[in-house]
């Protein structure tokens, strides 16, 4: 019993932390109906900057103001991203503005690198309150109960913001009707500002707050963000009491998780949302999304044709010069490129469902990694051929996303896009924990290609072949009917469904076909390498494709595949320098606001304006 | 106080507003009528700027607002009521009068919620329920309140009768009749024309997005020919 | 003859609001009929639940004598409903030839078709069907750049893809110049009197209403008011009501009308 409360209190304590960074992540998208992202990076500082204050500041006076100190700069930061970053993508589609945050975690990180270092850093204890309490027996330390005493202050704060004040009623407003607040005098802009600077301002009290409990690493960013995904998406976007709610939920969930079911904690917290969104949709609290507030902004799609002759000789020729690499050239180059050709799957399948589709998935990684891990699990288990393992991945990574997609077509915009991260999760959390079966952090190693396959050169041609028929099966699935009804659904689905076509189905189908052919990427990786880690399963590796997809133009067909590729060469560059991080954020950050299109879109319209190309007004 | 001129507007691809003029002098009170889909509303957005105009100009008291973002020409004292009401169910009637709130002017009457509830009472007994559970009518006029609350000197009513019981027209008309004695300027689209001549001083008649007849109720009255291409069946 | 499109009893309430009362109607073949009223009257309503995009409180449709209340709208489509939409719905990416082909390919049930490229099947009957509205000159233009009026003739070749017995027709002529909607609605009447389709529309021109109509409906807070043809329809004092106020406020008027 006493174990029990005080788990419990553990519970609590944990949960205030999360509810600061949740709540202020939720007001933040409630108003601006931006997903923020760089939201754990502003929690990452808020703990830094913390650090640095209470080491300054003395005493039990020094700690406190360190907390809300921390707070405020970070509030300012905030309000820095906001200006910089987000003012000039508003209007630009959901996606860009996704992107535009990703940049700025990269950012964030490369700075905090080079101001705090490498090293974690343990949090200072709260003066006065470095003890345990005995409570039934058990030992509860004085900052947890501090902690509990205080969240349901911070709450009633919160609550008091929204509801007794202007502002509060304003943000309120805004949350339901911005266009309509602001026929009524309200200057949104700043009404945004104002709500950016308090959201971050929460996230950085949030990551001062657990300093004692915890302190402060680099990777502290994304693990808080996808459990604060999940507190938002349980609690409903928006809403400060789900987000209460939630938090709550999750850390008692936790706690517990780890006394009693130790194997099982991640998966479990994701199970409970993929629950809560199959029977609330909007979450606990949560109002429904109304169509066409997200609705795509900016210019449509062009037409789109099979690559005339030209188009096809030259890509004859790029594949030629590809298969002569090996004559005269070193193992290295060959490594490289087969790491990128890999990628350019990958990338393309997740350009099929996300540029054709429409369908944004954060989580595409699940199938890349449970097609790898599941050929790595018949090869360490039942010591299968590698051609029938091989061929296993992209059938079980398409048996996965038959399965996630069911749920996740359900669901539309934001919504759909938490729901495959949170199935990406859990098969991540099952990777990372079912320690017996999948190695845990270990990885599977000792997966190796058949004889006639192993040298560097065989394998490259392997992947060659497999690789670029990968990718030439998606391309010409665009141009077949199954593609065109899918940019129909995605283009009209009113439309389409008024047209006979079922558009659930196709997107469906396009999500199986999408899940399979990431599924063929990690069924080549894995015997590449030779081994399988969780970390091909995690939300970073989901990030990277959907930000080379970016990075080459979502509204072009090879966007993907050029934009993986300039990526992985890129990488291969940048990664020698100490802060590639920072290179890439930025570049990240100044393609979304100085050239949307992309690499690939860029690259076009350049050359209709100069009359290279002529403007696709007519099509033959 | 208002001059429009050669307003040309679309909405998405479909061109509502042609070459479309005219003007509203201080303290009048203007009807814009037209059947469905003339372009009324689009003429009320467009003068909030709501609806970008793709050329032409607004021009409010010798300031010209084309293009100025919307919280912009409402702070200068344009107050809009839409006609799809857009009332904040989320929040009390209270809470939705302090969203219009501004600044009082010294050339405009100046609201307060104490002085709202007295032309409709109706919402002062329910003035800490949230906006769901209310009536078209109860919802029309906290509509026009939450607008007044900006203590605007012009105020753009967009088919305030739509929808509404006949006796809380009758009402409706009354209250307008109030606002003009106050001193308030007022444009109302309208596709009821009893109502319209009721409150109005001057027509403005559209048909297609573009003016047909701009002069008074006794002018057009006399023109039934006009009335019967534009408005009736 | 048996009726195209038979409607009775359709009902339908949002919340404690009764959008549509007890609406009774009957569509005949080659029958051009309006259905009109003021703003907010219902026709939305009306038209989404006959179309399948709502599902009515109680009453029923039937199509050709079969029911079909409820059902899907990809379900009434292949049953031989065609539908225009008030605000254009055309897959922006695409040419104008393929918009029409998407509609033949699912019409034949070729959408899960793998090998071939999309952009060759069923061109030539694209073609033809864009030849009826006039639009064939600009088949391999990109739907983006179209202007408003060709959208909404590209929106009726797509609507008689599927080779259809009746088309509903949803503001067929919203957002046009006034010129285009005569041109518009002449197209429609031809196409009625050429293929035998019925067509029942909703409108806000009266003009269009008036030239074209064979019989019209006129619907006001929900309800069927009169019915009949267009000189009928004009001389109802309840419908000159309609249009032109309750008349409760400047009753000396009316002695005009």
């Amino acid at each position: 019993m006493g174990l029990f409360v005080a788990q419990i209190l553990t519970g609590l304590a944990n949960a205030a932390a999360l509810f600061l960074v949740a709540s202020g992540l939720s007001l933040i998208f409630g108003v601006t109906r931006i997903v923020n992202f760089a939201h754990g990076s502003l929690y990452m500082l808020g703990a830094y900057f913390g650090i640095t204050l209470m080491n300054t500041l003395p005493g039990a006076f020094g700690f406190w103001s360190a907390i809300l100190l921390s707070g405020l700069i970070i509030g300012l930061i905030g309000v820095i991203i906001e200006i910089c970053v987000l003012r000039p993508v508003y209007r630009a589609p959901e996606l860009f503005q996704l992107v535009a945050t990703f940049g700025v975690i990269l950012v964030i990180q490369d700075l905090a690198l080079m101001i705090w270092g490498a090293e974690d850093r343990l949090g200072p204890r709260a003066p006065g309150l470095k003890s345990v309490v005995r409570i039934m027996g058990e030992p509860v330390p004085q900052y947890d109960l501090a902690l509990i005493a205080i969240t349901p202050f911070i709450l009633l704060g919160l609550w008091w913001l929204i509801t007794k004040t202007r502002i509060g009623i304003l943000v309120r407003a805004a949350t339901q009707d911005r266009e309509m607040v602001g026929a009524l005098g309200v200057n949104q802009s700043w009404l945004f500002t104002g709500v950016f600077f308090l959201g971050s301002a929460l996230a950085g009290l949030g990551g001062a707050i657990q300093l004692p409990k915890g302190g402060a690493d680099l990777l502290m960013d994304l693990n808080i963000i996808s459990s604060v995904f999940v507190v938002v998406v349980i609690g409903g976007m928006g809403s400060i009491p789900g987000a209460f709610v939630a938090s709550v939920l999750i850390s008692v969930l936790n706690v517990f998780g780890v006394a009693y079911l130790p194997q099982s904690t991640l998966v479990l917290m994701y199970v409970v949302m993929a629950v809560v969104l199959l029977l609330r949709p909007y979450g606990l609290f949560g109002r429904e999304e109304k169509a066409g507030e997200h609705g795509q902004a900016g210019e449509p799609d062009r037409p789109i044709r099979p690559a005339g002759l030209y188009g096809r000789i030259a890509v004859a020729a790029l594949l030629a010069v590809l298969a002569l690499i090996p004559v005269f050239s070193g193992s290295f180059t060959q490594v490289l490129l087969t790491d990128i050709i890999i990628f350019c799957l990958f990338a393309a399948s997740l350009q099929f469902m996300l540029s054709t589709g429409g369908l944004v998935s954060f989580g595409h990684a699940a199938y890349f990694g449970g097609g790898a891990y599941a050929a790595a699990l018949l090869v360490s288990y039942s010591d299968t051929p590698m051609e029938i393992a091989f061929m296993f991945a992209p059938l079980a990574a398409g048996l996965l996303a038959i399965l996630f997609g069911w749920f996740c077509i359900r669901l539309s915009g934001v919504y759909f896009a938490m729901l495959t991260l949170a199935f990406s999760q859990l098969i991540w959390s099952a990777a990372f924990q079912w320690y017996e079966v999948t190695g845990g952090d270990d990885g599977l190693v000792n997966i190796w290609p058949a004889k006639w396959l192993s040298g560097t050169n065989a394998y490259y041609y392997f992947t060659l072949i497999v690789g670029v028929g990968g990718i030439i099966l998606l391309r010409h699935l665009t141009h077949a009917p199954i593609g065109y009804a899918l940019r129909g659904t995605r283009d009209s689905a009113r439309q389409a469904e008024a047209t006979g076509i079922n558009v659930k189905l196709i997107q469906w189908t396009a999500f199986s076909i999408a899940g399979a052919l990431a599924g063929l990427a990690g069924g080549l990786f894995v015997f590449s390498k030779g081994s399988i880690f969780p970390n091909e399963l995690e939300i970073a590796k989901s990030f990277d494709a959907l930000i080379v997809v970016f990075l080459g133009g979502v509204k072009t067909l090879s966007g993907g595949v050029v934009g993986a590729g300039f990526m992985e060469v890129a990488k291969d560059w940048l990664t020698r320098l100490e802060y590639w991080r920072l290179i890439l954020g930025l570049v990240i950050i100044g393609v979304v606001i100085i050239a949307p299109d992309g690499i690939v879109g860029t690259l076009r319209k350049v050359s209709e304006r100069i009359g290279l190309r002529r403007t696709e007004e007519f099509m033959k | 106080m208002l001059e429009v001129t050669s307003l040309n507007s679309f909405y998405s691809k479909a061109h509502i507003l042609n070459d479309l003029s005219f003007s509203v002098g201080r303290g009048e009170v203007v009807a814009l009528l037209g059947r469905n889909g003339a372009g009324k509303t689009t003429t009320m957005k467009s003068v909030m700027q709501l609806v970008r105009p793709k050329s032409g100009s607004v021009v409010f008291e010798g300031t010209d607002i084309t293009g100025q973002p919307p919280h912009r020409v409402a702070r200068l004292g344009v107050g809009f009521v839409p006609e799809e009401r857009r009332i904040f169910t989320d929040l009390t009637i209270l809470e939705n009068l302090e969203v219009g709130r501004q600044k009082a002017r010294s050339d405009a009457p100046v609201w307060t919620p104490e002085a709202l509830f007295e032309i409709f009472p109706n919402l002062w007994e329910r003035r800490h329920n949230r906006g769901k559970a209310m009536s078209g009518g109860e919802q029309q006029m906290l509509t026009i309140a939450r607008t007044l609350m900006g203590n605007p000197k012009l105020l753009l009513l967009d088919e305030p009768s739509e929808g509404i019981a006949p006796v809380i027209v009758e009402q409706m008309a009354k209250t307008i009749l109030r606002f003009k004695q106050e001193g308030l300027t007022v444009i109302i689209s309208e596709q009821n024309l009893h109502f319209a001549g009721a409150v109005a001083d001057r027509a403005v008649i559209i048909e297609g997005g573009e003016k047909k007849f701009d002069g008074s109720f006794s002018t057009l009255e006399k023109q039934p020919e006009i009335r019967d291409a534009y408005l009736s069946v | 003859m048996n009726a195209v499109l038979k409607v009775s009893g359709l009902n339908r309430f949002f919340g404690g609001i009764q959008a549509v009362k007890d609406v009774t109607f009957e569509v005949a073949p080659g029958e051009l009929k309006a259905l009109i009223g003021p703003n907010g009257a219902g026709k939305s309503t009306c038209f989404n639940m006959l179309m399948g995009q709502l599902p009515p409180s109680s009453g029923k449709v039937f199509l050709n004598g079969e029911e079909i209340t409820g059902k899907p709208p990809r379900d009434i489509w292949r049953r031989g409903v065609g539908r225009t939409f008030q605000i254009t719905g055309t897959y922006q990416s695409m040419t104008v030839a393929e918009n029409v082909q998407m509609a033949l390919m699912s019409h034949h049930r070729r959408i899960f078709a793998i090998r071939p490229y999309a952009y060759k099947l069923y061109r030539e009957e694209a073609m033809a069907l864009l030849e009826i509205v006039g639009m064939a000159d600009q088949a391999d233009r990109a739907c983006a750049i179209l202007a408003y009026g060709d959208l909404k003739r590209l929106e009726l070749a797509i609507a008689l893809a599927n080779e259809p017995t009746l088309l509903l027709m949803d503001e067929p002529t919203a957002g046009m110049a006034p010129k285009e909607r005569i041109r518009l609605m002449q197209l429609t009447a031809d196409i009625v009197r050429e293929r035998g389709v019925s067509v029942l529309f909703t409108e806000h021109d009266m003009d269009v209403v008036f030239a074209h109509a064979h019989h019209i409906m006129v619907l006001n807070r929900g309800e069927l008011i009169a019915e009949g043809t267009a000189t009928e329809v004009r001389n109802n004092k309840k419908v000159q009501e309609v249009y032109l106020g309750g008349g409760m406020l400047f009753n000396k008027e009316d002695t005009h009308a």
